[in-house]
């Protein structure tokens, strides 16, 4: 493949390479340099891994998408279903070449170190494609799986709905058994075209000693939904992301959930920014989190209304069982036109007393009464997602961390 | 012997709230508990439920033969003994139909859900279940239906002895003879015990209790069947019938 038309960005990037980012602590990538396993056949602990967030590597009715390390060894199915096309990002872009049109426009690969590194160390991604007026209803679902200790993983996704169409995408990140330490650095281009409709769910489940800094943009024209679902149940060492929506389109619309479970010392800085470029755009994002351990959260949001009769809400809700525990929101509404209306509401708290009483006095002992009210708290209700995902986020949620009631400030007995 | 309340004090903040309350409920019983407001009811309520801000400072609780003073609140429930609240909280994003699964011992998440079971409890506190099942617990329910959904839960709990912390306040007239309707109906047929907290004698005609107390500041003053204290509560009042108490003696 020609890879010449890459250059320019290839040297942007390298004056990049120490440029640290606004947000999160500064990572030392320099030490990830485990060299990933080359291999076609996918791991034993892989489908359940892959399950856990949200991608059945056995089903046959799908698109699939599941990157091992640096290797694509399944990217199936998409040809039997219509109006769909699922690639890998290099295939795509040899096949394709106005995609090169697409690559780093919705973000920029200066933005920071991470976005320099990942397209210096670019290791795959895929290439998802909605064909015009096509609604395709069953999701689409993609897993990249870390397998190798001390990993850089970076793969770039460009995901494109033409023009009417609808897709819905499930991309669940991972780590195997073998990985302790690794780095992903995931970078994610979303194209919402007139009319058309996303609705991406992500999933992680990290390990202990993970890295993470996804970075992710995306442009939503004229009458287009961009819907944007983020689950964390598991702790992680370190993730930082923010990513950015451009709203450029009359009647734009954007809207993020997340539902975040923060334990151990995970350390968890997340946000998005909202641009409500053109008229009549809106865009809202509602942050749920449930801390405990030592895990320290930031919710950061960011509206600006730059348009008539825009309309832009940040909403974070937050529970805290441990006295050690933190969340800290930072909502900014930018307006900068008369006829804007911005919003934000954050409230956080304890778990309530009074409910987990009512819980018990059913017969439940203290610690099932806090799981299920931080399930009840955290429930999903997400938009887009089938109810087996939901349900089996929902048994997740409820199966989590026994040992919290411990460390809680409530009163029991 | 059902329930033996014996010489029980308790405090909420170092203030004194129960003092001295002795009451026996025995099995198949359903003993009414009436008197004014702050006269004591509620927190012996949750008192007998094991709520940890009543603390007792003296007396004993024994629930079928066990002391249970100091058990915790899903012990008491576990052994059997169950209550339904005057103003349950309200709490989003938990079914109806989840909570009563759980009280029934049903884990709605890691097991697959027998429905029929919480579809015949909703039934029987006439919630129709395609309706309710799916109801966030309390969220946007008007009174009478927060007290038929205490009803179901508790049925769920198949539990021995039922206490019913004003079950029939912020109830409509139709609501209340639902409610009372199957509570005697599943007293009859459980030959389960009832501790019923009121201020009216309604929720009683349905409910036939066999002993009316009545308590005043922290204590039971007066005790007697249905027919010696109603009628004079509804002529006299509290203050007046226990005044006549302290002065014949």
């Amino acid at each position: 493949m020609d890879e010449g038309w890459r250059e320019k960005f290839r040297l942007r990037a390298m004056e990049a390479l120490t440029k640290k980012a606004p947000f999160g602590s500064d990572i030392d990538l320099s030490k990830f340099t485990g060299q990933a396993i080359s291999r076609d056949v996918i791991p034993e602990d892989a489908p359940n891994k892959a399950l856990e967030v949200g991608v059945e590597l056995t089903e046959k009715k799908s698109g699939i998408y599941f990157q091992l390390d640096h290797s694509v060894i399944l990217s199936q199915l998409a040809s039997k279903i219509k109006g769909l096309e699922l690639m890998p990002i290099d295939d795509a872009l040899s096949k394709y070449e106005w995609l090169r049109q697409y690559y780093w426009k919705a973000l920029s690969v200066e933005q920071d170190k991470y976005t320099a590194v990942a397209e210096l160390n670019r290791t795959k991604g895929y290439f998802i494609r909605a064909l015009a007026n096509e609604k395709i209803t069953q999701p689409v679902q993609a897993c990249l799986f870390i397998d190798s200790d001390w990993l850089l993983q970076a793969p770039h996704n460009i995901i494109i709905a033409e023009e009417g169409s609808e897709i819905n995408i499930i991309t669940g990140c991972t780590i195997g058994n073998r990985a302790k330490r690794a780095a992903h650095l995931g970078i994610t281009e979303f194209y919402v075209k007139k009319n058309a409709k996303v609705i991406f769910t992500m999933i992680h489940s990290w390990g202990e000693e993970t890295y993470v800094r996804p970075r992710t943009g995306a442009i939503v024209e004229e009458g287009g939904v961009f819907i944007s679902n983020y689950v964390l149940i598991k702790p992680v060492r370190d993730i930082q992301s923010y990513p950015t929506v451009y709203l450029l389109g009359r009647g734009a619309k954007a809207r993020f959930n997340s539902i975040i479970y923060a334990s151990k010392d995970s350390l968890i800085d997340l946000g998005n920014r909202l641009i409500l470029m053109e008229e009549g755009s809106s865009g809202e994002s509602v942050f749920k989190v449930v801390a405990t351990g030592t895990a320290r959260v930031y919710n950061r949001g960011q509206i600006i209304g730059q348009s008539r009769n825009t309309k832009g809400h940040l909403e974070c809700r937050g529970m805290i069982l441990c006295p050690t525990a933190s969340v800290i929101a930072i909502p900014e509404l930018i307006a900068e036109h008369s006829d804007t209306e911005l919003s934000h509401e954050a409230a956080i708290g304890k778990l309530q007393e009074e409910q987990l009483h009512y819980i018990m006095s059913r017969g439940i002992p203290p610690e099932e009464a806090i799981s299920i009210l931080v399930k009840g708290f955290l429930d999903p209700g997400l938009p887009g997602l089938p109810e087996t995902l939901q349900a089996e986020i929902r048994r997740r949620l409820f199966m989590i961390d026994r040992g919290l009631v411990k460390g809680s400030e409530v009163k029991v007995e | 012997m059902m329930l033996e309340v014996q010489d029980l004090y308790v405090s909420v903040d170092k203030k004194e709230l129960l003092k001295g309350v002795k009451l026996v409920v025995e099995e198949g019983e359903v003993a009414a508990i009436m008197g004014h407001n702050a006269s004591g009811k509620t927190t012996l309520a949750l008192t007998l439920a094991g709520f940890p801000q009543y603390s007792i400072t003296k007396g004993r609780i024994i629930f079928r033969g066990e002391d249970i003073t100091y058990k915790a609140i899903h012990e008491r429930a576990k052994a059997g003994l169950a209550i339904a609240f005057q103003s349950p909280p309200a709490i989003r994003g938990i079914k109806l139909g989840d909570m009563i699964a759980l009280a029934g011992g049903i884990n709605p998440w890691t097991s697959n859900l027998d429905i029929r079971f919480v579809e015949e409890v909703l039934r029987k506190v006439n919630l129709e279940p395609s309706l309710y099942m799916d109801r966030e617990l309390n969220v946007g329910f008007s009174g009478g239906e927060r007290k038929r959904s205490e009803l179901a839960q508790i049925f769920a709990m198949r539990p021995k002895l039922i206490i019913l912390d004003e079950i029939d306040s912020g109830v409509d007239i139709d609501s209340l003879r639902i409610l009372g309707g199957s509570l005697r109906e599943y007293i009859d047929l459980n030959r389960c015990s009832a501790i019923v907290i009121t201020h009216h004698r309604h929720i009683l005609q349905y409910l036939k209790p066999n002993r009316v107390h009545i308590m005043s500041n922290g204590k039971i003053v007066l005790s007697g069947t249905y027919e010696e204290l109603v009628p004079k509560i509804e002529t006299l009042g509290y203050e007046a019938l226990i005044k006549g108490v302290s002065t014949n003696g």
